[in-house]
C-alpha cells in the first residue's frame, strides 16, 4: 500500500483501530451500494428527487423525520447493546476504554438530539396541520430547511465513527475535558458542528410551528378548542424558542475556544467552565421537557380515543402543560448541585425541581380519570400508553427523590441517576412516540401496523425495560458510577450488571419485532379505507388516509372540541365532506431543491471546520449564502391547484 | 389480554422491594444505604423520607390504574358505568392539585433544612482535621497541611473527628465521592471547594472519582481508612519517618496521566494546594480561597503577585462545604 494512502487510512479512516471500524466501513459501503443500486435498477432517482428531496409538504417531511428517527434509534440502540455487552461481566475486554467512551457519548447525543427530536418533529409535521384544519405549516420552505439541517447535522455527527473518530467526552461535553488541552482530536469538533447545524433547524421548527398554531387554525378553532396534542406542541415550541439559543451560544463559544484559541471556558485567562455547564443545562433541562411534552400530547389523544370518552379536565391539562413549560426554566442547576453552589441556590433549584412534579402528577390523574367510566380498547397505541403510566410514575418519583439536593450528593453521577433518566425518557418519550407512531401510522401510509407482531414487540421491550433498568437503581446504591468502561469483580456489581444486560438484549429483540412488524405490514397490514380506523375524535380522522397533498379540499369550520367525534355522534359527518360549489382553487408552495442543497452546504462547511480545512469551510459557507441570495430573488414560489383537479381527486376518494 | 398485568405488577413489586431494601438497610454491598458517618446518615434519612412520600402518590396511582383497566375494558357484557361526556370535577381536580403540593411542601422543608445543615461541620465541639485533595488524571493526591504528610490513592482519618476536605483538580474536573461517609462534591481546576465528612467507626471505605475524566476514569478509585485517633497519630509518625518526600519534580511527574497504586510522602512542598488552585485559574477569583479555606488569597508561592493579598469577596464557591 502506498505510504500516502496508508497515512490517510490511519488518520482519517482509522484503519489501525481494528475490526469494529472495518466492519462499520464494510456495512456502510454495502448499504450505500445497495441504495444506489436499487434506485438505479428501479429507475427511482428522479422520483426520489421530485417527490422527497425537494418536497415542502409537511406530511412527507414528517415521514422523512420518522424514518430518520427510527434509523437513529437503531444506531443509538446498537451503541447501547455494545455498552451493555461490555458491562455484562467484570473485567471484560470486549471494548477498550477509548471505544467505550466514544460509544456512550454517541449513544447519549444520538438518542436525545437525533432520535427523540426528529421523532417529535415527525409527529409535529404529520399531525398539527391536520388537527387544526390547515393546508400546510406557516413556512413550508423553512420547514424543509429545518429537516435538511437536521439531516445533514446528524450525518456529520454519524460519519465521525468511521471518519476521524467520534467524540468521547460524554453527551454533556463538559470543559475543560473538551478543551484543546485535553482533547485534540476531531471527535469533539464533530459533536459541536453536528449539533450546531441541526440546532439551527430545531429553532426554525419551533418558530414555524408556533406561528402555524397561532395563525393558521381553521375558523372557529379557538385556543381552548384545540386538541391537546396541538397544545403540547405549542408548549414545546415555546420552550424550543427560548432554550435552543442557549445551546447555540454554548456550542459556538466552545468551538471558538477550540478553533481560534479563545478562553471562554478554560479557567485560564479568566474563563470559566461553569459558564458552559450553566448554558448547557439552561438548554439541556428544558430540552427534556421539549421531548416529553409532545409525548404527553400523544397520550392525551390516545387515552380519549381508546377509552371513547372526553379527556378529563381539559383546562387543567392545558394549565399543566403551560406550567411545566415555565417551571422547566427554573430547574437547570439541579444537574450540578454538587458543583459548589451555595446552600441557598441549591435549595431554590431543589424546590423548583420538585414543583415540576405537581403539574405532571395532575396530568397522570387526569389521564386515569379519562379512562375511568370509559370503554378501554387494548390496541397498540393504548397498550404503550398504559405501560407509560406506571413507568413514568416511578421515574417521576425517583426524579423527585433526585431533586432533594442533599440526597443528590449520593445519587449524582451514579447508576441511580442513569436508571432515573432512562425511565422517564424511555417510559415517557419512547413509549409516547411509539404510541403516536402506531396511532397516526394509518393516517400517514393508509394501512395499520400488524397488531400481533406489535404485541410481541411491546412485551419484549417492556419486560426488557424493567429487567434492564431496575437493577441500575440498586447499582447506584452500591456506588457504581456512570461512564466506567469496566469494573473489578470485588465490587460485587457483576450480578446486577449481568441482569441489566439481559434486559437490554430483550429490548433489542423488541426493536427487531418493530422492524419486522413494519416490513410485514407494508405487504399484509390491514388497509385503512375509511380514514378513521380508531374511531377518532379530532379533525385529522375526517380526512382520507393517506391525506391528499392539499389536506382539506374545503377548510372546515370548527364548532366543538373533539369536533369529529361530536359530528359522528350527531350523525352530521357529511358536513365535513367538500361540496362541489365550495371548492376553490388552492394556493400551494412549490417544491424546491434549495433546502437540500443548503443543508449539504452546511455539511461541507461543518466538515471544513471539524478538520480546520479552511478552504472547504469557506466554500461551504459560500454555498449557504448563495442559497439564501437565490431565495431572496425568488418571486415565483407558489402554484394553484385548479378546481377540476381537486374535484377529480376527491371524487376518486369517494368524497364528492 | 391478562398479560398487561405482568409489567404493571413488576413495577409495583420492584418498588415495594426497593422500599423494603431501604427499610432494612439490606446487604453491606449497598454502601450508600450503609453509611458509617453522620453526613451519610443524614443523607440516607432524606432518601428514606422522600421514598416514603413519593410512595404516597405512586401506590394509589398504580392501584387505580390496575382497577380502572380491569373494570372499564371494552368487552361484551361489561356492566360498568360508561359516561362518555363526563369530563369535569372541581372536587377531584382540587384533590390532585392539592395532595402533590402538600407532599412537595413537606419535602421542601426538610430539603432546605438539611441543605443548610450540611454546610456546617457535623460535630461542633471537636477540632476538625483538614485534608486537601487534588484530583489528577487518574489518581488522588491527599495533602495533610497540619501533619505535613501526603498520600496517593488513600487517605487515613481518625474516627469521630469531622474532616474538612478541601477539593481542587489539576486535571479535568472530577468528583470526590466516598459513599459510606457521605455524598460527593466536584473537584475543579482553579477552584477550591469544601466537603465535610466524618467516620464514626474504623473501616476501609471505597472512594471513586465520580465525574468522567477520560481514558483511565474506570480505574480512578481510592480508599479512605478510618482508625482511632491514636492509630492515626502512629500512622502519621510512621509516614513521616519512613516515606520519601514529595518534591516539586515529583509532583510534576505525578501529574502526568497514569494509573498507579498507592504511595505516601513524609512531606510536600508548602502551599502546594493553594499554588495549584492559583496557577490553574484561581488568581482570577481571589476571594474564593479565603472563603473556602480561611487563608488569605494564594499566590505567594506562584509568583502571581499582582493580586496577592487582595480579597474581592463575593464569589460563593463553598457548596455544601
Amino acid at each position: 500500500m502506498p505510504a500516502g494512502f496508508q497515512h490517510f487510512a490511519d488518520t482519517y479512516l482509522m484503519w489501525n483501530e481494528g475490526p469494529l471500524i472495518w466492519m462499520s466501513d464494510a456495512l456502510i459501503v454495502l448499504t450505500s451500494l445497495g441504495i444506489v443500486g436499487a434506485l438505479t435498477y428501479f429507475k427511482r432517482w428522479k422520483w426520489l428527487w421530485r417527490e422527497w428531496l425537494t418536497t415542502v409538504d409537511h406530511k412527507k417531511i414528517g415521514i422523512m423525520y420518522l424514518i430518520a428517527a427510527l434509523l437513529m434509534l437503531f444506531r443509538g440502540g446498537v451503541d447501547a447493546e455494545l455498552m451493555r455487552t461490555q458491562l455484562a461481566l467484570p473485567g471484560v475486554h470486549f471494548l477498550d476504554a477509548e471505544h467505550y467512551d466514544q460509544i456512550f457519548t454517541t449513544h447519549g447525543t444520538i438518542m436525545i438530539l437525533f432520535m427523540a427530536m426528529p421523532f417529535i418533529f415527525a409527529l409535529f409535521n404529520i399531525v398539527v396541520p391536520l388537527q387544526i384544519g390547515a393546508r400546510d405549516v406557516a413556512f413550508p420552505y423553512l420547514n424543509a430547511i429545518s429537516f435538511w439541517l437536521f439531516f445533514f447535522g446528524a450525518m456529520l455527527f454519524n460519519i465521525s465513527f468511521v471518519f476521524g473518530g467520534s467524540p468521547d467526552a460524554g453527551w454533556t461535553s463538559y470543559p475543560p475535558l473538551t478543551e484543546l488541552g485535553f482533547d485534540k482530536g476531531p471527535g469533539e469538533n464533530f459533536y459541536l458542528l453536528g449539533l450546531q447545524i441541526s440546532g439551527i433547524g430545531s429553532i426554525a421548527t419551533g418558530i414555524n410551528f408556533l406561528a402555524t398554531i397561532l395563525k393558521m387554525r381553521a375558523p372557529g378553532m379557538t385556543l381552548m378548542r384545540m386538541p391537546l396534542f396541538t397544545w403540547s406542541v405549542l408548549a414545546a415550541c415555546v420552550v424550543i424558542i427560548f432554550a435552543f439559543p442557549a445551546l447555540t451560544i454554548a456550542l459556538a463559544l466552545l468551538m471558538l475556544d477550540r478553533i481560534v484559541g479563545t478562553h471562554f471556558f478554560t479557567m485560564l485567562h479568566g474563563g470559566n467552565p461553569m459558564m458552559f455547564i450553566n448554558l448547557f443545562w439552561i438548554w439541556g433541562h428544558p430540552e427534556v421537557y421539549i421531548v416529553i411534552l409532545p409525548a404527553f400530547g400523544v397520550f392525551s389523544e390516545v387515552v380519549a380515543t381508546f377509552a371513547r370518552k372526553r379527556i378529563f379536565g381539559y383546562s387543567s391539562m392545558v394549565a399543566a402543560l403551560m406550567a411545566i413549560s415555565i417551571i422547566s426554566y427554573f430547574v437547570w442547576a439541579h444537574h450540578f448541585f454538587t458543583m459548589g453552589a451555595g446552600a441557598d441556590v441549591n435549595t431554590f433549584f431543589a424546590v423548583a425541581t420538585m414543583a415540576v412534579g405537581i403539574p405532571t402528577g395532575v396530568k397522570v390523574f387526569n389521564w386515569l380519570f379519562t379512562l375511568f367510566r370509559g370503554r378501554i380498547r387494548m390496541q397498540l397505541p393504548m397498550l404503550w400508553t398504559l405501560a407509560f403510566v406506571p413507568c413514568f410514575a416511578i421515574g417521576g418519583a425517583t426524579g423527585v427523590m433526585l431533586a432533594v439536593a442533599p440526597a443528590d450528593y449520593q445519587y449524582h453521577n451514579s447508576y441511580f441517576l442513569i436508571a432515573h433518566f432512562h425511565q422517564v425518557l424511555i417510559g415517557g418519550v419512547v413509549f409516547g412516540m411509539l404510541a403516536g407512531m402506531y396511532y397516526w401510522w394509518p393516517k400517514m401510509f393508509g394501512f395499520k401496523l400488524d397488531e400481533r407482531l406489535g404485541r410481541w414487540a411491546f412485551w419484549f421491550f417492556n419486560i426488557g425495560f424493567y429487567v434492564c433498568f431496575m437493577p441500575q437503581y440498586a447499582l447506584g446504591f452500591m456506588g457504581m458510577q456512570r461512564r466506567m468502561y469496566t469494573y473489578p469483580a470485588d465490587t460485587g456489581w457483576g450480578t446486577l450488571n449481568f441482569v441489566s444486560t439481559i434486559g437490554a438484549y430483550l429490548m433489542g429483540i423488541g426493536f427487531l419485532f418493530i422492524v419486522l412488524q413494519v416490513l410485514y405490514s407494508i405487504k399484509y397490514g390491514e388497509r385503512d379505507l375509511t380514514g378513521d380506523p380508531w374511531d377518532g375524535r379530532t379533525l385529522e380522522w375526517s380526512l382520507p388516509s393517506p391525506v391528499p397533498h392539499y389536506n382539506f379540499a374545503v377548510i372546515p369550520t370548527v364548532t366543538d372540541r373533539d369536533m369529529w367525534w361530536v359530528l359522528k355522534q350527531e350523525g352530521r359527518t357529511e358536513e365535513l365532506r367538500p361540496k362541489p360549489e365550495e371548492i376553490q382553487p388552492i394556493h400551494m408552495p412549490k417544491n424546491s431543491g434549495r433546502p437540500f442543497l443548503m443543508g449539504f452546504a452546511f455539511f461541507v462547511a461543518g466538515l471544513g471546520f471539524v478538520f480546520n480545512w479552511h478552504v472547504l469551510a469557506a466554500l461551504g459557507l459560500l454555498g449557504v449564502v448563495a442559497c439564501m441570495i437565490a431565495r431572496s430573488f425568488e418571486y415565483d414560489d407558489e402554484y394553484q391547484i385548479p378546481v377540476e383537479e381537486i374535484e377529480y381527486t376527491e371524487a376518486a376518494l369517494g368524497r364528492l | 389480554m391478562g398479560r398487561g398485568w405482568l409489567t404493571r405488577w413488576k413495577g409495583v413489586s420492584l418498588m415495594a422491594a426497593a422500599a423494603l431494601l431501604l427499610a432494612t438497610g439490606c446487604g453491606p454491598e449497598y454502601i450508600v444505604l450503609n453509611p458509617k458517618g453522620p453526613v451519610g446518615r443524614e443523607e440516607l434519612h432524606l432518601i428514606e423520607l422522600s421514598t416514603v412520600l413519593v410512595l404516597i402518590v405512586i401506590i394509589p396511582v398504580l392501584a387505580l390504574l390496575a382497577f380502572i383497566v380491569v373494570r372499564y375494558r371494552d368487552k361484551p357484557g361489561n356492566k360498568a358505568r360508561y359516561m362518555p361526556n363526563w369530563s369535569e370535577s372541581k372536587v377531584l381536580e382540587v384533590v390532585w392539585w392539592g395532595i402533590p403540593i402538600l407532599i412537595i411542601g413537606i419535602l421542601s422543608v426538610y430539603t432546605a433544612k438539611t441543605t443548610f445543615a450540611l454546610t456546617r461541620p457535623p460535630e461542633a465541639d471537636v477540632k476538625p482535621l483538614t485534608i486537601q485533595v487534588v484530583s489528577l488524571n487518574w489518581k488522588w493526591l491527599f495533602l495533610y497541611p497540619d501533619q505535613k504528610v501526603a498520600t496517593v490513592n488513600y487517605a487515613e482519618i481518625p474516627t469521630g473527628v469531622p474532616v474538612q476536605f478541601e477539593l481542587t483538580a489539576d486535571a479535568p474536573m472530577n468528583s470526590f465521592w466516598v459513599p459510606q461517609l457521605g455524598g460527593q462534591e466536584y473537584t475543579m481546576p482553579g477552584m477550591a471547594m469544601r466537603l465535610w465528612l466524618q467516620a464514626d467507626e474504623p473501616g476501609r471505605y471505597y472512594g471513586h472519582g465520580a465525574n468522567f475524566t477520560g481514558e483511565g476514569f474506570a480505574h480512578d478509585n481510592f480508599w479512605v481508612v478510618a482508625k482511632s485517633q491514636s492509630d492515626f497519630d502512629r500512622w502519621v509518625k510512621q509516614v513521616r519517618s519512613t516515606a520519601p518526600a514529595l518534591t516539586k519534580a515529583g509532583y510534576a511527574k505525578l501529574k502526568q496521566p497514569s494509573v498507579i497504586g498507592t504511595a505516601e510522602y513524609s512531606s510536600f512542598p508548602p502551599g502546594l494546594f493553594d499554588d495549584t488552585v492559583w496557577i490553574n485559574g484561581g488568581r482570577y477569583m481571589p476571594g474564593m480561597m479565603a472563603d473556602v479555606t480561611g487563608r488569605a488569597s494564594a499566590g505567594s508561592h506562584a509568583g502571581g503577585s499582582e493580586m496577592n493579598g487582595t480579597d474581592m469577596s463575593g464569589m460563593d464557591m463553598n457548596g455544601k462545604g
